[in-house]
């Protein structure tokens, strides 16, 4: 016992086992117990029962048109949120990789948008947009591009999109960072190579800078989309509460609402357990792409 | 005046026209950044009527500290608001600071057995904790809440506590490792020669040697916990509620008092702002993680 304890892997499976008690008891025996749950009725109002109901809350769920529109509307938050979050980062970091005055102070300041939570991110936005005296309707009749000031967060058309631009500020300094760092490493003898061949700014952007940002492009999409979908709930939650007339309503706040305002706990499960499954295939991309580019390139 | 125009068209002229491009970009990102955050500050420091007034007054002619100093010490108008503020505070604190130190303890032993130690199913391990990563809490928070509420921890710290600890787990565990890759593998071998245990290896030169990593990663774990927001609002009612929490209750428990909203706001950023802002290139590695090695 002794010798094993002191051999490599004896020690290497000792310095893991307590963080691997902690995973796995609130993340990984979770992750099965709300399957379990999810093939049982179970309504908090009603203690002491709990009916097996196979797949019947999933056959709901399929069935369901709130939810189908609800992953409709993660689906388009995610997809345009991280679309342009990502192009915008891009050309951002593009200008803060130039040289100017004051590069190392703009550079630093960048990050100030990711530090906020996103309660206090929800709350700022919500409070700009507003119906009576928001900065937004005071600045546009400033401008005079609008008349009077227009609760814009009231109308289902545009409220998602006003949500989406709160994310996206938040969201863009991410990209930002990922993508300055990787700039850097990006040798300057390329360039240099490519201004000898008379290569023009836009070509030797198009040429070298471009597909060597791919992966890290790549990698992004999927760790964005993976925060989106999480974040969308405290932003919903925030600046609208899934409103107007469900215009908003989020599949992540759905599974709020039906769960924890009308306790109906198996059929939240197993709209919980979807949304998992959606992360899960963005998560196998990612590991993917993270032990490829990196992981074996360095320890093995 | 005149002539200060011409000197600036001069200065103009001389400067490349990509030069001016940069600039104006460079302005245009500045001002993205801190423009809607100062708004909020300004907000905080107006007066209502200022505040209120259509179009809003930008730049307030009567700055005041009056809603700091309800917020923080009590006033004639929000003390109740004030108390809680405070309790909230503190219950941040204890709840982010003690996630944030297990772990480091029990966070970076597991880094560094996965970065230098080779045991079976270290592979399979490692990735799953990378996909543990992933998993969002509203996914996981019915089994998370029933639990808790079996073992009478909901609304309490030590709930709080040890469900933040297992969100921000592996992704310190997967920052650690990239510090722990830094750190000669030939200074662990000299120790061991000189007759270091392997444990003592650890503790004598290699946590040494990775503390400011270390520290790094506490800083951003810090700054994950205190800005959580979803798992409080289902694990907190009162006793326990931390600040994110509170701050989302003052558009509309504490009436739409939109100065004291922004103070509020204010106040729950500072420290990560403030953090992030000093640490920023620990921060930005931490952020970037394992994905580049600059």
């Amino acid at each position: 016992m002794k010798r094993w304890l002191t051999s490599s892997s004896g020690i290497g499976y000792l310095l893991i086992l307590p963080s691997l008690v902690v995973i796995f008891s609130i993340i990984i025996w979770p992750i099965f117990y709300s399957v379990y749950i999810s093939f049982h009725e179970l309504y908090l109002v009603r203690p002491g029962e709990f009916p097996f109901v196979g797949l019947e809350n999933y056959l709901k769920i399929s069935r369901s048109r709130v939810f189908w529109a609800a992953v409709g509307r993660t689906f388009y938050f995610t997809g345009v949120s991280v679309g342009v979050a990502i192009i915008l980062g891009l050309g951002i970091a593009l200008v803060l990789n130039q040289d100017f005055k004051g590069r190392a102070f703009v550079r630093g300041l960048i990050i100030l948008p990711w530090a906020l939570s996103s309660v206090v991110n929800g709350m700022m936005w919500k409070w700009i947009y507003d119906g009576s005296y928001g900065a937004l309707n005071g600045f546009l009749l400033q401008l005079g591009w609008i008349d009077s000031y227009k609760v814009w967060l009231a109308d289902p058309r545009v409220a998602m999109n006003f949500v989406v631009m709160a994310e996206i500020w938040k969201e863009t300094p991410v990209g930002v960072i990922f993508i300055l760092a990787f700039l850097q490493t990006i040798p300057s003898s390329l360039y240099e190579a490519a201004k000898v061949d008379g290569a023009s700014p836009w070509r030797r952007f198009r040429y070298i800078t471009l597909p060597l940002l791919k992966p890290i492009i790549l990698l992004l999409i999927v760790l964005k989309s993976v925060w989106a979908i999480r974040d969308s709930f405290d932003i919903v939650y925030m600046i609208t509460r899934g409103g107007p007339a469900e215009s908003t309503q989020v599949v992540t706040f759905y599974a709020y609402l039906t769960t924890f305002k009308f306790l109906r706990f198996g059929y939240g499960a197993a709209i919980s357990y979807l949304i998992t499954l959606i992360i899960l295939v963005f998560a196998v991309v990612y590991m993917r792409l993270v032990y490829t580019e990196t992981l074996y390139a360095e320890t093995i | 005046m005149r002539k200060v125009e011409m000197k600036i068209t001069g200065f103009l002229k001389h400067l490349p026209a990509y030069q001016v491009l940069i600039y104006t970009l460079v302005v245009l990102i500045f001002l993205f950044t801190i423009v809607p955050f100062c708004w909020l500050i300004i907000s905080s420091i107006s007066i209502k009527t200022e505040l209120l007034s259509v179009p809003p007054h930008w730049i307030p002619k009567n700055p005041t500290l009056r809603s700091y100093k309800e917020i923080l010490f009590g006033g004639t108008r929000t003390t109740r608001a004030a108390r809680y503020f405070k309790r909230a505070v503190g219950n941040s604190i204890i709840v982010a600071g003690s996630a944030t130190v297990l772990c480091l303890v029990i966070g970076s032993i597991a880094s560094y057995s996965f970065t230098r130690l080779r045991f079976r199913g270290r592979h399979s391990l490692l990735l799953m904790i990378l996909a543990t990563q992933m998993i969002p809490a509203v996914a996981i928070i019915i089994p998370i809440y029933v639990v808790m509420m079996t073992l009478r921890l909901l609304d309490t710290h030590l709930g709080l506590f040890i469900t933040y600890s297992s969100f921000v787990l592996p992704l310190m565990i997967w920052i650690m490792m990239g510090y722990f890759q830094t750190i000669p593998i030939d200074i662990e071998d000299a120790a061991r020669i000189d007759g270091c245990s392997r444990l003592g290896t650890l503790v004598r030169i290699v946590l040494p040697l990775a503390a400011p990593g270390l520290a790094a990663t506490g800083i951003f774990a810090f700054i994950v916990a205190w800005n959580e927001f979803f798992l409080a609002l289902i694990l907190t009612e009162a006793a326990a509620k931390t600040l994110p929490v509170l701050v989302s209750e003052f558009s509309t428990k504490f009436g739409a008092d939109y100065v004291m909203m922004s103070t509020g706001g204010v106040l729950a950023s500072l420290p990560p702002v403030i953090l992030a802002l000093t640490f920023q290139k620990f921060i930005i590695k931490g952020l970037t993680g394992g994905a580049i090695k600059g």
